[in-house]
């Protein structure tokens, strides 16, 4: 056996963190485009990830599909899931606190667990990886050629948004929703249309990130709640509605996890995120990116 | 008008009274062929969370009912099984067992399903001084034995896994391991085990790492064993954690240290999820997983290919292991009603002195010491090979 350098190790966590941080950071910024045009936290959020992960296999296995269309139909299936929400669920209770419907967010990502495990069962499901199974050795780390597909989903998920709400007007749109609802709808703006595409925004890209992991790590129905959490820690780490910030706090959160439990002990894995949320919480309540400003004037 | 509708009635009611003694009297015409029916109650998980245990042990336990009967039962007295599910719930074992004893009276009872609702009614069987034959695996359920003197199992131990796997590492030459459990019961109990028995063995732990059930990526764990200097690395977990581990310890290149997965991994489904990954993985399993490949002149050989032959004939699926407890129970039960015939106490004292009973999870040798009866060399070592489960050399 040849011993493993030191530094072999640290890219090895390194490369494992950001790619488990890469989907903490989708999910958050899920969370962040409904906050941002609608101030509600949209519990359901994880459950997208699920969703996307088995529909991919639905359509990939069952289908038979192609890998790319598989992709894509995943992810026009789960943006219909979030417009099923908006259209059916949020809308109708609109007139409700936003507190509540956060709680109703919370019954609908019961109510898509249970679906799932009605649906699909509970045994967990696999999807090949997008090219070629196996991993590359590179000076003693092992890359799985699925984990840089994944940084590529993110970052061109990424790249596109920001393109989206700085030059499309449709972007500039749902921004503005978010700085001020009355003056937005004042100016013209159907902020209807915008609450109903933010969801299926952040739907589809919480499907876009199920399908990307779920060849490195299985999918079955009961994944959603934790990956939920997870990406929640991040999304209220990076300061709530802030892109940018859910992306590093993403990664950060992944690589933390990570290093922990390589280096300190595999138990305290996933108390690493809560306790950064704690900390996150009790000294920069509004995020690391986030205003205190901005925040005094959000409701929630 | 009154009296025509007093006529309607009592015609409607003579017609019931008719159905109801039809009824009465053609019903136990078949049971009373023989003696007076024997009955065994039974209790499993049938439907909730641990329903893979009680749906195949349910199937199982009701087709070897049938077999028997068909056979003209035990000693002239057709069997009647008395079975009751407990949606995988502790309270409502509780309350099946209680019936099965008051109410229906049985002489023996076989079930539950899992270790937390055994554990829930040893007690009931204790107070009531009935054998109850556990199908689940914890130790505690049968341990002290002092206070489990109407209590039996036949699920083997992680002890034995833990023996089996250790045994096989000693042949070997593997004294270094770093072993990776899942953060719930069965992984902490699997851990607790392997702990305990690595200095008997001569075995030194160099990595001890642990994770959640939901677990995304292993690699940071994986990464720390191959650091350590491991000869080999033992995985202890169920569902997809198990396959994740495997998936792993390829990715990262670590064919040079042994793979060892604990019996939980012994589903065909597993080795579907890992496709050609799970190649060389290995793992102590019972008899009954790898029927087809024991040598004919092995003593189990006979009962498991009859068991795997009427299941998959009934019921057109694989058998499962969890069957296998269901069989084993029952047909200790059956051996105890034959021998002594349905008296609770006689029941027990034959249980407990029971040797050599051959079933589908190994040779039972049951004292008043271990009322469990299996050991070690009731599992095989199986290597995954081609996709499929072969015997290790």
């Amino acid at each position: 056996m040849d011993s493993i350098g030191f530094g072999a190790a640290w890219l090895q966590y390194a490369l494992g963190g950001i790619t488990v941080g890469a989907i903490y950071a989708l999910v958050a910024i899920g969370y962040n485009i409904i906050y941002n045009v609608t101030e509600i936290i949209n519990f359901a959020q994880g459950e997208f990830v699920m969703l996307g992960g088995l529909f991919a296999v639905f359509f990939h296995e069952t289908c038979g599909f192609p890998m790319l269309p598989a992709f894509l139909a995943a992810v026009a299936a789960v943006a219909l899931t979030g417009l099923i929400l908006e259209r059916y669920v949020i809308r109708k209770a609109r007139h409700a606190t936003v507190l509540s419907m956060i709680i109703i967010t919370i019954a609908f990502s019961i109510l898509l667990k249970g679906g799932a495990m009605l649906v699909w069962g509970r045994d967990p499901y696999r999807l090949p990886a997008f090219s070629g199974s196996g991993s590359i050795l590179w000076n003693g780390v092992a890359i799985q050629p699925q984990a840089l597909w994944v940084l590529a989903v993110s970052g061109t998920i990424v790249a596109c948004l920001t393109i989206f709400f700085q030059r499309s007007v449709y972007g500039k749109a749902m921004l503005a929703c978010a700085d001020n609802p009355a003056a937005a709808r004042l100016v013209g703006i159907p902020v209807r249309t915008m609450i109903f595409l933010s969801f299926m925004l952040s739907a589809a890209i919480g499907a876009a990130a199920g399908v990307a992991i779920t060849p490195i790590t299985l999918m079955e129905y009961d994944r959603g709640a934790l990956l939920g959490l997870k990406g929640f820690g991040a999304a209220v780490l990076g300061g709530l509605g802030q892109f940018f910030g859910a992306l590093v706090a993403g990664l950060l959160l992944g690589l933390a996890e990570s290093f922990c439990a390589g280096y300190v002990s595999s138990g305290y894995k996933d108390a690493v995120a809560l306790v950064l949320l704690l900390l996150a919480l009790f000294f920069k309540p509004e995020g690391l990116f986030g205003s205190k400003e901005a925040a005094g004037l959000k409701r929630f | 008008m009154v009296g025509r509708g007093r006529n309607r009635c009592v015609g409607r009611a003579s017609r019931v009274l008719l159905w109801v003694c039809a009824l009465v009297l053609l019903t136990p015409v078949g049971v009373l062929a023989g003696g007076k029916p024997y009955k065994i109650g039974a209790v499993f998980s049938v439907t909730g969370g641990a329903s893979f245990l009680g749906e195949p042990e349910k199937k199982t336990a009701e087709m070897i009912v049938e077999q028997v009967n068909a056979r003209g039962g035990i000693n002239g007295h057709p069997v009647q099984l008395v079975l009751y599910d407990d949606e995988t719930d502790a309270t409502k074992c509780n309350l099946a067992v209680k019936k099965l004893i008051k109410r229906d009276k049985v002489p023996v009872i076989i079930g539950p399903s899992t270790s937390g609702n055994s554990l829930a009614v040893v007690s009931v069987a204790e107070a009531y001084k009935v054998p109850l034959i556990s199908c689940a695996a914890s130790y505690k359920i049968v341990e002290p034995v002092a206070s489990r003197h109407w209590v039996f199992k036949v699920a083997g131990s992680d002890k034995h896994v833990v023996g089996k796997m250790y045994d096989y590492m000693q042949a070997k030459g593997i004294t270094k391991i770093g072993i990776m459990t899942v953060s719930t019961g069965f992984g902490a109990s699997g851990r607790e085990e392997l702990l305990r028995l690595a200095k008997d063995y001569g075995i030194t732990i160099v990595a001890d790492e642990r994770y959640g059930p939901k677990d995304t990526d292993l690699t940071a764990q994986l990464t720390k064993i191959r650091q350590s200097g491991a000869q080999a690395v033992v995985n202890w977990s169920v569902g997809p954690t198990a396959v994740l581990a495997v998936k792993g310890w390829r990715d990262l290149k670590m064919e040079g240290i042994a793979l060892f997965q604990s019996h939980g991994f012994g589903s065909k489904k597993y080795l579907e999820l890992c496709g050609d990954a799970a190649e060389g993985v290995l793992l102590p399993l019972a008899r009954v997983n790898v029927g087809p490949l024991l040598p004919e002149d092995h003593p189990q050989k006979k009962v498991i290919m009859e068991y795997i032959r009427a299941y998959e004939a009934k019921y057109q699926e694989p058998i499962s292991s969890f069957g296998g407890h269901a069989w084993d129970s029952m047909h200790l039960a059956l051996a105890a009603l034959q021998a002594v015939g349905p008296d609770r106490a006689k029941i027990r004292d034959f249980l407990e002195n029971t040797r050599n009973f051959v079933g589908q999870h190994g040779i039972f040798n049951f004292s008043p010491q271990d009322h469990n009866g299996l050991s070690k060399d009731d599992l095989e070592m199986v290597v995954v090979k081609n996709g499929d489960w072969a015997l290790a050399e």
